[in-house]
């Protein structure tokens, strides 16, 4: 059998595909931290918190009301989103005047919160989540196994977040948002509701995190942990793609995904440091990120 | 009148005297033991709250005095730290006057663990941790492993998987001490039964994502994939085997070296069904099981994993050998509880060897379908009663230079 560095080429490609899912996740939440930090100046850890919210969000449908897995990838934002606007209005929202650090520890100190809420009710091994039927099985591709669900989760990803780079970047509104961050005393005299606006988007980028929790149900237990697995590897994701850059949230997101998988491969011990060792790296030739600009 | 007083009095103080007589051997007037686990990370629901309950009922049955001085149960957690739990360990004999410590999962921690407690001359009643170095070359005069060991599930496990037809194994191991040793055990009882072992892949603890190292098992094509790993750990590889497709097509077989009954209730039947496994206890076997089971269920709303239940057990018996000792003197006790046999609900006639190891019947089970289960928590149907003696090694074998 023929070799890629030593490696059979099934291996490689297979772990490449995995890379691209796990990518798909780092992606989607980064960006939700992006459009956060972009907008707000806020550094929001409460994100993994809200991503695991997201998740018990479709258990509890599922278990308690019948509402199956496509509702909830409706329902489970809204109402993570609806949450996150509470949180902004009642919380956040006093902190604007101060330094960053306040939003970090506020957010922080929220994410310990719910997790432990979560963790008192329902201990720590999950509860298990099916996969849809429409979803289930897989597609032989010849180097792998790919189940139809994964697929979909890469499709998914891929459709928010272009959609979401296009609002912010291409329309009219994302446009008022992204004048409104650089001067928001010029656009509110313009007649345009800033504080409004920035309400709107943190509900907005919570909600990317409900989506990325709904969609990581199936694949993995519903636990309180959830969150604060991924949250480290996804701040490292932002701080390398560079802080509050929607685009460097995305492209780092699958870029590190396919990272640790090719990590996977060669060195598997390594596989759970490679993302921060790249941090470091990045940090020391471009401190703002690879698409980060220097404030 | 003056007589019945006097004879009233001289009763009372007989009956003070001897009270007397059996009090002064207790260390610090209070036999305090400390419940030392995981109680928030990935072993939190397998152990956790639930062996503090468990330990609290077997304090209850003895009216919560031993020889006339009360008995204290605290609790702490150990992150799965073994400097964290090394230094609580330290900090609660020294600075607390802990006369024993009971739990402890997690091999790293409980390694650690068991240095402090030698040192100390402090018992330690081992139910998380799995490593058989416990018993083997980290044995302690005062260290006991009650409820099942690596060479146990070994045994049991593999031995079956490969009687079975399960030839060629791969491993994917937790990589820590734990999964380490019990990669290795399963592979001599694979080997020594007639498989071969074509491959591992060494996984971090408390991995999220099993699906890369699933890959690597697909494509080395063995028969049977062997999970040297735990808790969170095993429910999430179990998990996503099972959405890659690894046992629908039928060519590969899923082993599950250490399974607990609350990794099987947090993956469901749907997923978990048929899966083979070496338990130590299983609450629906025999009335006294089902009755101490329901009680424990009462009081936290589960059934108890076997790591509980032998929390529950080997106290019960660290207390009978204080009041036949008459002290709790951590060497003299000891000595006692390897004296006496254990017979209680969770073992009979289970004996404990020089090392500390106490040998019990170990049970090979069959994770139910659905279909079968008639509800929460009726999951496992015994396959097999592997004798205590064919389960756990024999002092010799052991490695433990104790003098047996």
């Amino acid at each position: 059998m023929s070799t890629i560095f030593g490696i059979p080429p099934q291996a490689l490609f297979g772990q490449l595909l995995l890379g691209l899912i796990n990518g798909s996740f780092y992606a989607l939440l980064s960006l939700g931290l992006a459009v956060i930090f972009g907008m707000l100046n806020v550094i929001n850890f409460a994100h993994g918190a809200l991503y695991m919210l997201g998740a018990f969000v479709a258990w509890l449908l599922l278990t308690t009301a019948g509402i199956g897995y496509w509702w909830a990838l409706l329902l489970a934002p809204l109402v993570v989103g609806a949450f996150g606007v509470v949180l902004e209005k009642t919380l956040l929202s006093r902190l604007y005047k101060l330094d960053h650090l306040y939003g970090l520890l506020l957010t922080f100190g929220l994410a310990l919160i719910v997790e432990g809420a979560f963790r008192h009710f329902y201990g720590v091994s999950g509860q298990p989540y099916p996969i849809p039927d429409l979803l289930r099985g897989g597609q032989n591709l010849g180097f792998m196994f790919l189940p139809n669900y994964r697929g979909w989760v890469v499709v998914a990803s891929l459709v928010v977040c272009l959609a979401t780079w296009y609002a912010i970047e291409r329309t009219k509104l994302g446009a008022y948002l992204r004048a409104a961050t650089e001067n928001p005393v010029l656009v509110q005299a313009f007649g345009i509701n800033v504080p409004l606006m920035i309400t709107a988007t943190y509900g907005f980028g919570v909600a990317l995190a409900g989506v990325a929790g709904v969609l990581a149900a199936p694949i993995y237990q519903v636990s309180p942990l959830m969150g604060s697995n991924l949250i480290i590897v996804v701040f490292a994701v932002v701080v390398i793609g560079g802080m509050g850059s929607i685009l460097g949230a995305v492209l780092t997101g699958y870029g590190l995904g396919l990272l640790e998988g090719l990590t996977k491969v060669f060195y598997p011990e390594a596989s759970n440091i490679v993302v921060f060792v790249i941090m470091a790296v990045v940090l020391l030739i471009k401190p703002a990120g690879l698409f980060g600009r220097e404030r | 009148m003056i007589a019945r007083l006097l004879a009233g009095a001289a009763l009372a103080a007989l009956a003070v005297g001897s009270a007397q007589a059996q009090q002064g051997k207790i260390s610090g007037d209070v036999v305090k033991i400390g419940v030392l686990n995981d109680r928030s990370g990935l072993y939190a629901d397998l152990g956790g709250e639930g062996s503090v309950v468990a330990v609290r009922m077997a304090v209850e049955e003895v009216g919560g005095k031993i020889l006339g001085k009360p008995i204290e149960v605290i609790a702490a957690d150990h992150q799965n730290k073994p400097d964290i739990g090394s230094n609580l360990s330290r900090e609660w004999i020294d600075r607390d006057g802990v006369d024993v410590i009971v739990d402890v999962p997690n091999s790293g921690v409980a390694l650690a663990v068991q240095e402090v407690t030698r040192e100390k001359k402090t018992i330690f009643l081992m139910q998380g941790p799995a490593t058989s170095r416990l018993t083997g070359d980290a044995c302690s005069p005062t260290g006991f492993h009650w409820a099942y060991d690596t060479r146990a599930l070994a045994v049991g496990t593999g031995q079956a998987i490969v009687k079975e037809g399960g030839k060629s194994w791969f491993f994917l191991t937790a990589d820590y001490a734990f999964g380490h040793q019990l990669e290795t055990d399963t592979a001599a009882q694979v080997k020594k039964a007639g498989g071969t072992v074509v491959g591992a892949v060494r996984a971090p603890l408390n991995t999220a994502d099993f699906s890369s190292f699933l890959l690597q098992a697909q494509s080395s094509g063995a028969q049977v994939i062997g999970l040297a790993n735990a808790g969170g750990d095993t429910i999430t590889s179990i998990k996503q085997a099972s959405e890659f497709g690894l046992t629908q097509s039928g060519q590969q077989k899923l082993a599950g070296l250490l399974i607990f009954l609350s990794d099987v209730h947090a993956l469901g039947l749907q997923v978990a069904q048929d899966l083979v496994l070496t338990t130590g206890f299983y609450w629906d076997m025999d009335d006294e099981k089902r009755a101490w089971s329901e009680k424990y269920k009462a009081k936290t709303g589960k059934m108890p994993t076997m790591v509980q239940a032998g929390s529950y057990s080997s106290v019960k018996h660290y207390l009978k050998a204080i009041e036949a000792a008459g002290t709790d003197d951590g060497p003299t006790v000891a000595a006692k509880m390897k004296e006496m046999p254990v017979n209680d609900m969770f073992a009979k006639n289970g004996k404990i060897l020089p090392n500390g190891r106490m040998v019990h019947d170990m049970y090979l089970a069959r994770v139910k379908k659905p279909s079968e289960s008639k509800g929460p928590w009726d999951y496992y149907e015994i396959i097999r009663t592997i004798p205590g003696d064919e389960a756990f090694a024999t002092m010799a074998e052991s490695g433990c230079k104790l003098p047996g």
